[in-house]
């Protein structure tokens, strides 16, 4: 099987335990992201063996992260069914998302680099490793 | 001819395979021109395939229904890629361990003024109570959002736009305002365009740097974890107060 293939396969399944897992429980959480969780114990458990094993899932998971804003599209498309609404609101929705947008950007990366400077002092002004 | 060119037409535009090909075609013009500008953030290259396939959609008539019969399969993807965030993260887990207490503080931080701020803008402006409900989950990805937004009383679809332009802005704007405000660690970047702008922020940061990109995957699954828990929770606990 090629990796692609085997490495999606294994997301597939996952993912499927994760909405098994948030259909089971009741829980709100999304079913992705309980699988997710899970894929991240499994390779904290099988860390260090099998890196052969585990080569496919990053072949798959790197392929779909490359290209994450492509999976945005169809949504965002969306946007042709909300005209009236946007030519009612638009200007406010505009502002509104500029606005709180910078503001979360600031305060997260802010709350951030303040408090890893004092946890780990040793990272705060890498310069860039890769690309 | 003409007949059967049209007949054609009929044919190919009511399969799946129509908006399957205009979603890749167009992000495949989007990403040429991202690449083309160098991969600057401001040519994004989500807004321009959204705006290559409303064109042609408007221009052939075809109703955002029919073209979702085809997209759903591009759309249908995002699950698989938020359970595949868990590679980038088990790659960087003990920097990860080593910095739980900046990635508790940001993402709760965040989160907050992101949603907050939104609500309190479009309410001074007038925007309506179910715009506002769509507007709380805003930074959160898309597909969650809607769920989200469902519970809370605002229209999934609309919040799907919403989130999906939030995170367009944010991969646009972030590197302009982490320069303005001195913020040069790129895990802290990262971090925070995954937590504002969801999928399309990682996918910025990834454009950027690796380690950047794992923190913005690991913001984008946090928020959506925490969003889907705490957002309903909020909500209620706010209306119930206001009544």
């Amino acid at each position: 099987m090629s990796p692609l293939l085997a490495g999606l396969t294994w997301l597939l399944v996952f993912q499927s335990a994760g909405e098994a897992i948030a259909v089971a429980t009741g829980l709100p959480v999304p079913g992705p992201v309980i699988g997710m969780a899970l894929l991240l114990v499994a390779q904290r458990v099988r860390q260090g063996r099998d890196a052969e094993a585990s080569a496919p899932l990053g072949v798959a998971a790197d392929g779909l992260a490359r290209h994450l804003s492509l999976l945005f599209v169809p949504a965002g498309v969306g946007v042709m069914l909300h005209a009236t609404r946007l030519a009612d609101e638009g200007a406010a929705l505009a502002v509104a998302l500029v606005a709180s947008t910078l503001l979360a950007l600031a305060a997260a990366a802010l709350t951030f680099q303040a408090l890893a400077r004092r946890t780990a002092p040793d990272g705060g002004g890498d310069p860039p490793s890769h690309g | 001819m003409a007949d059967e060119l049209f007949r054609l037409w009929v044919y190919l535009s009511s399969t799946p395979l129509a908006g399957l090909t205009l979603t890749l075609v167009a992000y495949a013009i989007g990403y040429a021109a991202y690449a083309r500008c160098a991969f600057h953030p401001l040519a994004n290259p989500v807004p321009i395939a959204v705006a290559v396939v409303v064109g042609a959609l408007a221009a052939t008539g075809t109703p955002y229904r029919t073209y979702f019969e085809g997209a759903q399969f591009v759309h249908f993807l995002l699950g698989p890629a938020v359970v595949g965030l868990a590679v980038p993260l088990a790659r960087e887990w003990e920097s990860v361990r080593r910095l739980a207490v900046p990635i508790a503080a940001s993402l709760a931080v965040g989160s907050v003024v992101a949603a907050s701020s939104a609500v309190a803008i479009a309410w001074a402006l007038g925007a309506s109570p179910s715009t506002l409900a769509s507007l709380v989950p805003k930074s959160v990805t898309a597909p969650v959002a809607m769920g989200i937004a469902e519970r809370i009383g605002g229209l999934p679809a609309l919040a799907a736009v919403l989130a999906v332009a939030t995170g367009v802005i944010g991969a646009v704007l972030g590197r302009y305002v982490f320069d303005a405000a001195g913020v040069r660690d790129l895990r802290a970047r990262g971090f925070a365009l995954g937590l504002a702008a969801h999928g399309i922020g990682t996918a910025r940061a990834f454009q950027v740097d690796r380690e950047a990109g794992s923190y913005a995957g690991l913001a984008f699954g946090l928020h959506a974890l925490l969003a889907s828990l705490a957002m309903p929770l909020a909500v209620a606990a706010w209306l119930a107060l206001a009544a």
